[in-house]
Order: C-alpha cells, then structure tokens, then sequence
C-alpha cells in the first residue's frame, strides 16, 4: 500500500496540493472517481479551515485497512485556537469567519467517518474516513 | 493561473482550465466585473468544464461574480459542472441558487440569447443550423 502523504497546510496552493494528493490517493486504491471527487471536496473544505482559523497546520492521508476493506483516511491538525463549542461548529450555516459555514458539517455528509477533536486554546484535529465501496 | 476572458460578441466568456487557488478565484473575480464595464458586455459565461472540484469558496466566488456582474448591467451564466462535481456540492450544501447554470458552453449562448430579449443573433443562429446539418 502507498506510504502516507504528509503536506503542511500554510497557503492557498497547500489547499489545490493536498485535494489532489487526495485524490490521486484514492485513485491509486481504487475508488470510484465520484468517491475521489467527494474525499477531493472534503479535503479543500478542512484545509481552508485550518488556513482560515490557525493559518498553518498539516494533513496526513493515507489508505487504512479493516479486514477486506480499504478507506481513505485523512487527519488534519492545527494548533491554533481550537473550537470552542465544536457541537455548534457541526451545524450548518454557523460561522465565526463570516464563511458559508459549510465546512464542517460539509465534509461530515461527504465522508463515513468524522471526528474532532478541539478545545479552546488546544488546536484541532480533524479525522476523517471514506470506505471503499466492495461492491463496486 | 490566469483564466483567459474571451470577448464573444456582447459575451464575455471565462474558460477555466485547470484548478485554481482561492487567489485565482478572487482575479477571475476582480478581472470579469471591470470587463463587463470595459467592453461593455451583457452576458458572462464561466465554463468551469475542467474544474475537478468545486468547494465553499469557489462556489462563494462564482456567485459573487454573478450577483456583481448583474450589478454592472450583465447575467452571468455557469456552465459544464460535471455529474460528479454536483453530487459533492450538494452534498456539501452548495446549490449556486440564484445563479444561472447551463450544460454546456452551447446551452449556456443560448440562455443568454433568449435574455435578450428575443433579439435574435442571426449569424449565431445560422452557425447552429449548419452545425446541426454536418
């Protein structure tokens, strides 16, 4: 399996950089190009928030594996501010960057598997997975 | 990346060819809304047939430039958002309302031809007609 791809996130390019590794991530381990376009459009959302709110911090993708099946796996860290009600922070439309506020909960729907980690003053991390569809 | 702005008659036409950073985005922006005055134009069209993706700010920057070109006197018109781009838009919650979307370059001519208000471009017409015919 394809070693792990680690970018640091601190400017604009970072953001097109790291939908594409992902991308081609997923290529490589056989997803359906509308899966590689959904975990391409999950990674520019919470890139941008990393850019948006810490300015810097990194992405890690990579392909896991549970038995017979496959995802791809991407962990976002920052050490910036943190979140502080991350619960709010999941609800569509709520921004404190005067953004769409989509983010978040975007990225949520167009992955299986999402998690943050956040507290204030505490940086955030953001795991998240797609699995490989077996019947295709 | 620069997008190159076509002039079309009374369109302006902006052909994405590859992805663009939030930077490039937030240029096509600046570049068509002082285009529109410049040449006078009365439609816009964004092609963004080679777009791979298509996030928050892209889709934020495409319905700024649609509702600030309108402010200038010209429609804008998106076209070529492939099948698997709409589903993780939608997914994501980007629908582009209030914003003009059309298939494909053609549609896209075509709907701006009809906001015109029934005037009709005869050698565009006559174009398609040929076109047709081949």
């Amino acid at each position: 399996m394809a070693d792990d791809v680690r970018l640091a996130i601190t400017c604009d390019l970072d953001i097109v950089q790291a939908r594409q590794r992902g991308r081609q991530l997923a290529a490589d381990a056989g997803f359906t190009s509308g899966d590689q376009t959904v975990i391409a459009a999950a990674i520019s959302e919470i890139a941008r928030n990393i850019l948006m709110y810490a300015r810097k911090g990194e992405m890690t993708l990579s392909v896991v594996t549970n038995g017979e099946r496959h995802a791809v796996e991407v962990v976002a860290r920052d050490q910036g501010p943190g979140i502080r009600d991350v619960e709010r922070a999941m609800q569509d439309g709520y921004s404190t960057s005067g953004g769409l506020g989509l983010g978040l909960p975007g990225a949520r729907r167009l992955m299986d598997d999402f998690e943050v980690v956040s507290g204030h003053g505490k940086g955030t991390t953001v795991t998240m997975r797609k699995w490989k569809r077996s019947n295709v | 990346m620069e997008v190159p702005i076509l002039k079309q008659g009374d369109y302006l036409i902006a052909s994405i060819q590859s992805a663009l950073t939030d930077a490039d985005l937030s240029q096509l922006r600046e570049a068509l809304v002082e285009r529109v005055g410049r040449f006078r134009a009365r439609g816009v069209i964004v092609d963004v047939t080679a777009l791979d993706v298509m996030d928050s700010f892209a889709v934020r920057t495409l319905r700024d430039i649609s509702h600030m070109a309108r402010l200038r006197g010209a429609e804008t018109v998106i076209v070529g958002i492939q099948p698997e781009v709409a589903f993780a838009m939608v997914q994501l919650g980007l629908t582009l309302k209030g914003v003009a979307t059309a298939l494909d370059l053609e549609e896209g001519l075509a709907f701006l031809d009809r906001l015109k208000g029934g005037r009709i471009d005869v050698e565009r017409q006559a174009q398609r007609r040929f076109d047709h015919g081949r």
